[in-house]
Order: C-alpha cells, then structure tokens, then sequence
C-alpha cells in the first residue's frame, strides 16, 4: 500500500491479508486517476447529463423564518436515484471500468446505494450483486424490485442481525473469494483505506458546489448541516470547508429512542474508539469489544460505526455531532413535506432537526446549508406507519 | 524468533520428526455452550490432534466463513466473554497439556488493551495468536507486545500474498504459518488468480521461510488431507467441517460431538498414512 489511510489516529486498513491485495490494486487504480483530467471529465459528464448535476441550492423560506437566518438545502434529493449516493456508485462505477473489472458487487442498507450501484452497473454492463440484510430485504421492498429492473442480482444475507452490518461483512468475504474479476463498489465514507479517500473524493463535489452557489450571491457559509450514518454526505458537504474554522461543521447521528435508552446508532455520541470493518474508527460496541445492535428509524443510518474521518474531526473537535431522535426526525420530516413541498428522506431529516435545534447559534444574515442528502419515497410506509404509532395526525 | 521453545514448536516439531503431517483442529471457545465445547475440546485430544486452534468469538468476523460465523454467535449468545473464553481455554490446556493457538479479531485485542490481553494468553497457557485482521503493514505494536508477553505472533499466507509478503513473514512470523489456499483437487470456487497450496508452500520456501506451513483452507476429505502432505506442508488446520458435523445435531451435543469426534478421527488418521 502507498498510504496507510489514518486520520489522526483513525482508520488504516485492519482486514485479512486475503483482502491485501485488492486493497493494493485498488489504492494503486484509484492514485491513478485522482489527478487525470480524463477520468474527471468522464466522470463530470456522467453526472451532469445522466445524473442531473448540478444540484440546486434551495432557500428554504420557512426554515429560514424558523431559524432567524437564511437557510438553504442543498437538493441531492434531486440527484438520478434519489440520493447522493449516485455520486459516489458513478465514480467507482467508471474507476471499475478502468480498472477492466467485469463484476461489481455493494452492500446496500435501505437500499439506496444499491440502486445506484444497480444503476451504473446496467449503465456500464457490469454484472452487479447487492448485498442486502434479510431485514431490509423485507422493509424495503420497491427499492429491491428496483435493483432487479436493473438488472442486479439480491442476496438476502441472514448473519449480523440480518442488516446493513452482516450485509457488509458478506460482501468483503465474498470480495476476497473473487478478487481477480469483482470490484466491490463501497457505500459509505468508512470500511479499511483506501475506501475513506475514495468516497470522500466523489462526494466532495456537493461541498463544492455548495461553495460556488452560495459564492455567486456573494456569501459564504456559516455552517452546514448533515446527517451520519457512515457519513458520506457529510463528509462531501464538509469537504472543502474543513480547512476553514469559521464554517460550522453539524452532524446529526440517529438517536433512536434516545441514547439513553441503548436504543440508537450514535456511534460519535455515545460509541468508543474500535476496529471494525476494516478501520478504527467510534463503535457502539460492549465492554469486551463485541459489535452492538443498533436501532434507528432511518435504514440508511442503522450503522454501529462511522467513518473515520468523522471520528477524527469529533476527536478533536473540528466537527459537532449530536444525536437526534427518530421523534425529532418524523417531526422535521412532516412539516418539511407541509411548507416546502419536499419530501425529504428520513436520513436528511435528521439534519434538518439538528439545524433547528442549534437555532440560538445563527444570527440574521447568517447562511447556513443543510444537505438535504436524499428524497423520502422509499420511507412512505414506514413513516406513515410509525407517524400512527406515535399517534401523530396529519 | 522467540527465545523459549514453547509446547506448541515441541508437538510440531514431533510431528515432522515422525514424519507425519501435524493435525490442528480449529473451534470457536464456547460453541455451541461452555459445557459443549468442553466436550469437543476433549473429544478431538482423543482423535489425534497435536495442538487445538481456538477462535475467540466475535460478533462480525469477516474473515471467517459462514460456519464458523454461526459459531462466533452461538458462543455469543450463549454468554461467553472474552474473560470466559480465557478460562475455558485455561482448563483445556491444562486438562489435556495440549497446546493452543488462539485466533482472535483485533477489536477484542484493542479493548482489552494489547499488553493486558497478552499477558492474560501467557496465564492461561497459550503459546501462539494469529490476528485474523491486521495485516503486516500494521501488525508491528501489536506483535511486540505478544512477544513480550511470550506469545508466538502468527503470520498468514494468502493463495494471493506476493513473494515479498512471504519474506516479511520470513522476518516477523514465530511458531508456524498459517497457509490459506486451497489444495486444488475439489475445482470448486477455485479460481484463476488464486495460485493453489503447493505453488504457495513453494513461494514461502524460496523466500526462506523454515517454520512449519499449517495449510487451512476447506479442508474436510481424506484426499485433502493427503493433497496437503504432497504440496509439502507440514500440517493441517481443519475447522468448519468439524464444526458443522457438530452444529447440525445441535441441540443433541452428545451426538454433535460423537459426528465431530468421527470426522476429526478419519482426517487425523490420514495424516499418518500415504494415499
């Protein structure tokens, strides 16, 4: 390997020596292409003419009455597929190409990476397989039939609490069985290097142009808000504006029922640091270090880990994260549907919730963004149904 | 290489001196129950094994297949903790003076605290670990602190793993080598980039290697096991097989074990006599 892939004292490559050779190859593929206009260009023109890049940035006037500043959304909701993922499944999707490889393969939580790892995968006639816990196979349902229009393959994986976390733990094993011919496309900003970097390096184009909007009307962020899974997009509307301390970093990690109840995923809040899936990074985890099950509203949250580079930046207090519960979520999630006509995913209502929570931190003229990282379609049912539950009335 | 012999280079070493493959099988601490394991720790010391392989269980082990997956969480849930574990593995040892090499995931070695978790191995009589997840280009904290303790730091070898790797393991590996290839008589899953366990035993000697090459790879036939004395390897780790004649009696352990028992019996006597 070239690098070793920490950050601060977070992440590396902590995987079998089985997997050391992808991991090489890919390293070496993806140092190749970093700094290749070619490949940028490929990439761009994907993204703008079948993806629809790029994203508006939209001010919400509600949201910006609520906060008492001018408070915009940066629309990955509108991106091909619904999420911001397509950024990053086109990236590996052409870096695969590249690479000669004729199979990819993904682990899909909700299963938005996994459309959109089926959707490059039939654009570019790879023969894709998605993993995807039995769980979510189940709550799932139209983005699997999804993934079958494109042509993917679906295995149901019953292990590791049948979601997201055995999802991934079949894809390395089945990725160390077939290295020769399969790229394993990764969905978030975690797993061992060089997967951190590579994510990092197709998501940061929402930052980007976070950046470039707010600059054409003369202004510059004063924070941005995003939600934390693994932390993709967050780490892409962050991205360019780490560097810069006078822009507030926010991350909204899934509370669940409250981290007091043990019943969460906020492995930033209330997790500590440990190896998993290939990286050190926080982990909600037990005493002995064994993985903990977790819980949140949003599949696309369900994760006991993070991303390390999120860790890096919670460690030394570049970044905020707080955890906002599934209540708070629903809540955001309804009257963002009520007064902006946008139905946002239950993932990037969490981000909204923490916006406005940190109200009393934005003062008038201050422009903050918040990523609105997917749409909520494939969170009707269950939203509705959970809405019931807490005896919400529409 | 370390400076005491330990039980576990004597039983090898035997092994070799009788010309005879070494016979290791592989259980996860705990599975399916403490009492369970117990029972299958003795039952393949009666079948012939020269050393046991241990797995301390883990909730996500990546590295492992399936069978042994189930394992990890049927020892899980049947309440083992890494302390537990230690003490099963204490009374093992001590019952049958046979030595241990354990198989351990390093978020349980990171929690633990590398130095504390060493030493707790050296107390209970392990000779040797292999960390299924750190790869040599990380492995270096983590292999001083095993060697101060007085534990064997065990190296693994892919069907995949470059000439160069064979030489670093060459530098840093005590006890044995753990060969992961496939002997290459099944055709199943074997695929074109993976080289096969003689081309590997080759690669390893070239590059100087003289600590005995254990092969475990899907190993479960009588002609496995002989497939591995003619790629030249000195002994044979075999886990998931044995495990799965248990787990698919579960929950008749007595059963369970008496299928396991017969499996480990054949394969151990295999590695005493020629095809």
């Amino acid at each position: 390997m070239i690098e070793n892939g920490f950050y601060g004292e977070f992440g590396g490559y902590y995987v079998s020596e089985l997997l050391i050779p992808c991991l090489t190859e890919l390293e070496k593929a993806f140092v190749e292409i970093k700094d290749d206009p070619s490949f940028h260009q490929q990439l761009k023109h994907l993204l703008n003419n079948w993806a629809g890049r790029p994203t508006p940035l939209y001010r919400s006037a509600w949201l910006s009455e609520e906060l008492g500043c001018e408070a915009y959304l940066k629309r990955e909701d509108l991106l091909h597929g619904g999420a911001h993922k397509t950024n990053n499944t086109a990236g590996q999707g052409l870096l695969a190409q590249r690479m000669g490889k004729k199979r990819i393969i993904a682990e899909t939580g909700a299963g938005q990476h996994g459309v959109a790892t089926a959707m490059i995968g039939a654009l570019l006639g790879l023969d894709t397989t998605i993993y995807m816990g039995a769980k979510d196979v189940a709550r799932q349902a139209p983005n699997v039939a999804r993934m079958r229009l494109f042509g993917a393959k679906i295995i149901s994986v019953e292990s590791g609490g049948a979601s997201l976390k055995g999802a991934i733990n079949d894809a390395l094993r089945a990725w160390t069985e077939r290295v020769h011919d399969t790229f394993y496309v990764f969905g978030t900003a975690a797993g061992p290097h060089p997967y951190p970097a590579i994510v990092k390096t197709f998501q940061k184009i929402i930052g980007e142009e976070i950046a470039e909007q707010l600059g054409n009307i003369g202004a510059r962020p004063k924070a941005i808000v995003a939600s934390v899974g693994g932390g993709s997009n967050a780490i892409g509307a962050f991205a360019p504006f780490i560097q810069d301390e006078s822009v507030m970093l926010l991350g909204a990690e899934p509370g669940g029922d409250g981290v007091e109840t043990g019943r969460h995923g906020a492995a930033l809040s209330a997790g500590r640091p440990g190896s998993l899936h290939g990286a050190i990074s926080y982990v909600l985890q037990d005493k002995d270090g064994q993985i903990g099950d977790t819980h949140s509203v949003s599949a696309g949250l369900d994760y006991p880990g993070v991303g390390p580079e999120h860790s890096h930046l919670h460690a030394c207090g570049r970044a905020e994260y707080a955890p906002i519960t599934d209540a708070e979520a629903l809540e955001s999630f309804v009257q963002l549907c009520r007064y902006d006509g946008i139905l946002p995913a239950l993932e990037s209502a969490h981000a909204v919730a923490l916006a406005r929570k940190c109200k009393s931190r934005f003062g008038k003229g201050d422009h903050i963004v918040i990523n609105l990282s997917g749409r909520g379609d494939k969170d009707m049912d269950h939203a509705m149904n959970t809405l019931q539950e807490k005896g919400i009335s529409l | 290489m370390s400076a005491q012999r330990t039980l576990l280079d004597e039983r090898l070493a035997a092994a070799k001196s009788s010309e005879r493959l070494a016979f290791l099988p592989f259980l996860v601490v705990g599975d399916p129950h403490p009492e369970g394991f117990i029972q299958m720790a003795k039952a393949m010391v009666e079948a012939g094994a020269d050393a046991l392989e241990l797995g301390l269980p883990f909730s996500d082990p990546p590295a492992d297949g399936p069978v042994v997956q189930a394992a990890d969480l049927r020892a899980l849930s049947a309440g083992i903790t890494t302390e537990k574990a230690f003490e099963l593995m204490e009374q093992v040892h001590r019952q049958h003076d046979i030595p241990i090499s354990l198989l351990v995931y390093f978020n349980l070695i990171m929690q633990a605290g590398a130095e504390a978790f060493f030493e707790r191995c050296r107390a209970v009589g392990i000779d040797a670990v292999l960390v299924a997840d750190v790869p040599f280009e990380l492995s270096e904290p983590i292999f001083r602190a095993a060697r101060a303790a007085g534990v064997s730091p065990v190296c693994l070898a892919s069907a995949v793993s470059s000439s160069e790797r064979a030489k670093t393991i060459r530098e840093i590996g005590e006890a044995y080598v753990y060969a992961a290839a496939r002997v290459g008589i099944t055709g199943v899953q074997q695929t074109v980039a993976e080289s096969s366990l003689g081309e590997l035993v080759t690669r390893l000697r070239h590059a100087e290697v003289t600590l005995p090459i254990l092969a475990g790879f899907g190993l479960s036939r009588v002609e496995h096991i002989h497939a591995v004395r003619d790629a030249g390897a000195d002994g044979c780790i075999v886990g998931s097989s044995i495990i799965d004649q248990m787990a698919r009696h579960l929950p008749d352990i007595d059963a369970g074990v008496a299928a396991a028992h017969r499996l480990a019996h054949k394969l151990s006597v295999a590695t005493r006599t020629k095809a």
